[in-house]
């Protein structure tokens, strides 16, 4: 197996860098091929499939190191390091996942990958169709968590690693955890579920529900089929990330970063159409942008409803149901001014595993960054991450 | 302008009794003895959970803390011991009940706002509750305070009574009143005196500096 790891000696010197993993390339592997397509929950048959990911540190002999990161929503592969040298652009959890930080690569193997359905590298809604000349668009099918992590444990799989050491994620990346100890009880060895829950709650699916709309009533979206179009529903496209992102922070971390100040001058323009007025306004606008540029509209609709549709106890009768044939250790942490997933939430997961007599671990950290916590409060996450990993690891 | 009364000789600290707080090892030693093997173990502030390792060291103990500090949950997860982190004046909620063999709560209960309601908790959680508490009862507590004309503050030297963590200041037969009231039963009671633990002991309200009580709750 190739060690995507390279020395940091030739990236742009950095005081950061004795800590970082260095330039890193994302590396694709196709699973699935015929005969043997992938079975999605919704019935219908999918393959070859396609799966991008990268790798950080070494895998041990024993091939017992391994921790598989579920990325979120909008997530990629790309979860430390950088793509080239002179890149300042760094991996989305680059300041937990390296040399010595929460997830050490002097130690452990770090594997991420994009989730199917997805737009950045794994097959998804934007990918050619097998034996047609059109990309998949809405005839995608239908996918759900189940599905994302069934491919995940096949690409594990593919990498020579029967149990993984941990499975870790936060959001939409903490829901993975929890399927894949629901699934795969027998590969995993602890689970580590951030800022997520049992099931997206009424309020995050109407959240969803209204970036869902705003990007099948744009006039650009064809029904789907807008990738030979000079344009995508790229409003609308940006309206849902602008919508979701709000669900990201809080209250507090609004008023502190940016208050009531305004943009561009101290005084109110009394114009209407002014849409960048507040500071505010100016950086949801800035984050709309930015994500149209990297993001595909059908995957947005695919993995919204993906997250709208899990719900463990449903699947599995309760929830202690799910959590019954796992003998992995769980750390469950949560954060104070989150309510997108709120920690009454992770509550229902700890509640659950300790009836259905599993090893669980639960924090409820104090963070005034709402959602967003588990990515930015990393220093809480690795002074409990080490020993929780540690300990794991030396006992087997 | 003269100070109204002289400042005494003696030393602030030491112008009240202290009651003296039984030796971890004595009360883990203790309570160990109490729990059979591979029982389920559910223990309320604790701390490091050195007491839950040996638990499952020595009795194969299925075992799982309960601890508001993160630094001393860090501890926890570094011995391998489960742990949750709860405030135990918000109750324990979140627990499903008779999920636990034993529930134990060691030199906490004077601590708690409402020691009513986590006795009635552990009652239900577990089905049997396992209580270390000191006895202000002892006749020395007694005794200074006659004769200082000031109220015991128990444990560590540095607390005065207007920081001490302990807010509840109770004797054995006071405790033995909360457990008719939350309607449970007393299966042992241990008088902590002079370092031993004596089960039937005489007088030992007045001569326990502790006690250890296991609880069932009463057949409805």
């Amino acid at each position: 197996m190739t060690n995507a790891v390279t020395s940091a000696e030739d990236s742009a010197p950095d005081v950061n860098d004795e800590r970082s993993v260095g330039c890193v390339e994302t590396q694709t592997v196709e699973l699935f091929a015929p005969p043997h397509p992938l079975k999605v929950e919704e019935g219908n048959d999918l393959g070859p499939i396609q799966v991008a990911y990268e790798t950080y540190g070494n895998l041990s002999p024993k091939r017992d190191n391994a921790i598989f990161v579920c990325h979120a929503l909008t997530g990629d592969a790309h979860v430390a390091g950088q793509h080239a040298p002179d890149s300042k652009k760094r991996g989305w959890w680059d300041d937990l996942v390296g040399p010595g930080k929460g997830l050490d690569t002097n130690k452990y193997f770090v594997i991420c990958a994009n989730v199917l359905g997805g737009c950045q590298g794994t097959t998804g809604p934007s990918c050619q169709k097998p034996g047609a000349d059109q990309p998949y668009a809405l005839e995608f099918p239908f996918v759900t968590i189940g599905d994302i992590v069934e491919v995940h444990a096949a690409l594990v799989r593919h990498l020579g690693i029967e149990r993984l050491l941990a499975a870790i994620g936060g959001s939409l990346g903490g829901m993975q955890a929890l399927e894949w100890a629901a699934r795969f009880p027998e590969m995993l060895r602890t689970a580590i579920v951030l800022a997520s829950g049992p099931r997206l709650s009424a309020q995050g699916i109407a959240f969803n529900a209204v970036g869902r709309r705003a990007i099948v009533t744009d006039p650009n979206f064809h029904e789907g089929n807008f990738y030979n179009q000079e344009k995508g529903p790229r409003f609308g496209l940006a309206l849902a990330r602008m919508v979701a992102h709000i669900t990201y922070l809080s209250e507090a971390s609004i008023e502190q970063k940016f208050g009531r100040r305004l943009q561009h001058s101290d005084q109110f323009a009394y114009d209407l159409m002014r849409e960048t007025e507040f500071q505010i306004e100016s950086y949801l606008h800035h984050q709309g942008k930015r994500f149209v540029e990297r993001f595909d509209a059908n995957s947005y609709l695919y993995l919204t409803r993906a997250m709208d549709y899990f719900d463990l106890a449903q699947a599995y009768g309760t929830l202690a149901d799910a959590f019954s044939k796992t003998d992995a250790r769980f750390l469950v942490a949560s954060y104070t001014t989150d309510w997108l997933f709120p920690i009454s939430q992770s509550r229902e997961i700890v509640s659950a595993l300790v009836q259905a007599r599993r090893r669980v671990s639960s924090v409820e950290l104090e963070s005034p960054y709402g959602h967003d916590s588990f990515l930015l409060e990393v220093d809480q996450l690795e002074e409990m991450l080490h020993p929780f990993l540690a300990e794991a690891y030396e006992m087997g | 302008m003269r100070p109204l009364r002289k400042a005494k000789s003696k030393p602030i600290e030491e112008r009240r009794y202290k009651m003296p707080n039984p030796s971890a090892a004595l009360t883990d030693r203790v309570i160990m003895e109490q729990i059979g093997p591979g029982s389920r173990v559910l223990d309320l502030g604790c701390g490091d959970g050195q007491l839950l390792a040996q638990l499952r060291e020595t009795r194969q103990a299925d075992i799982l803390g309960v601890e508001l500090s993160r630094s001393a949950m860090i501890n926890c997860m570094a011995a391998g011991v489960p742990v949750i982190q709860a405030d135990l004046d918000q109750g324990l909620e979140d627990f499903p009940s008779r999920s636990f063999d034993f529930a134990v709560l060691s030199q906490t209960l004077q601590q708690v706002r409402h020691p009513r309601v986590i006795l009635d908790e552990m009652l239900r959680v577990a089905e049997r509750a396992l209580v270390v508490v000191p006895n202000f009862g002892h006749w020395r507590v007694r005794w200074h305070q006659l004769w200082s004309g000031r109220a015991p503050v128990s444990s560590s030297e540095r607390y005065q009574w207007y920081n001490t963590p302990n807010l509840h200041l109770m004797s054995m037969s006071d405790f033995r009143d909360l457990v008719e009231v939350v309607q449970g039963r007393i299966v042992k009671e241990l008088a902590l005196i002079s370092g031993k633990a004596v089960e039937g002991a005489w007088a030992a309200n007045v001569r326990a500096n502790n006690a250890l009580y296991i609880l069932e709750r009463n057949a409805p």
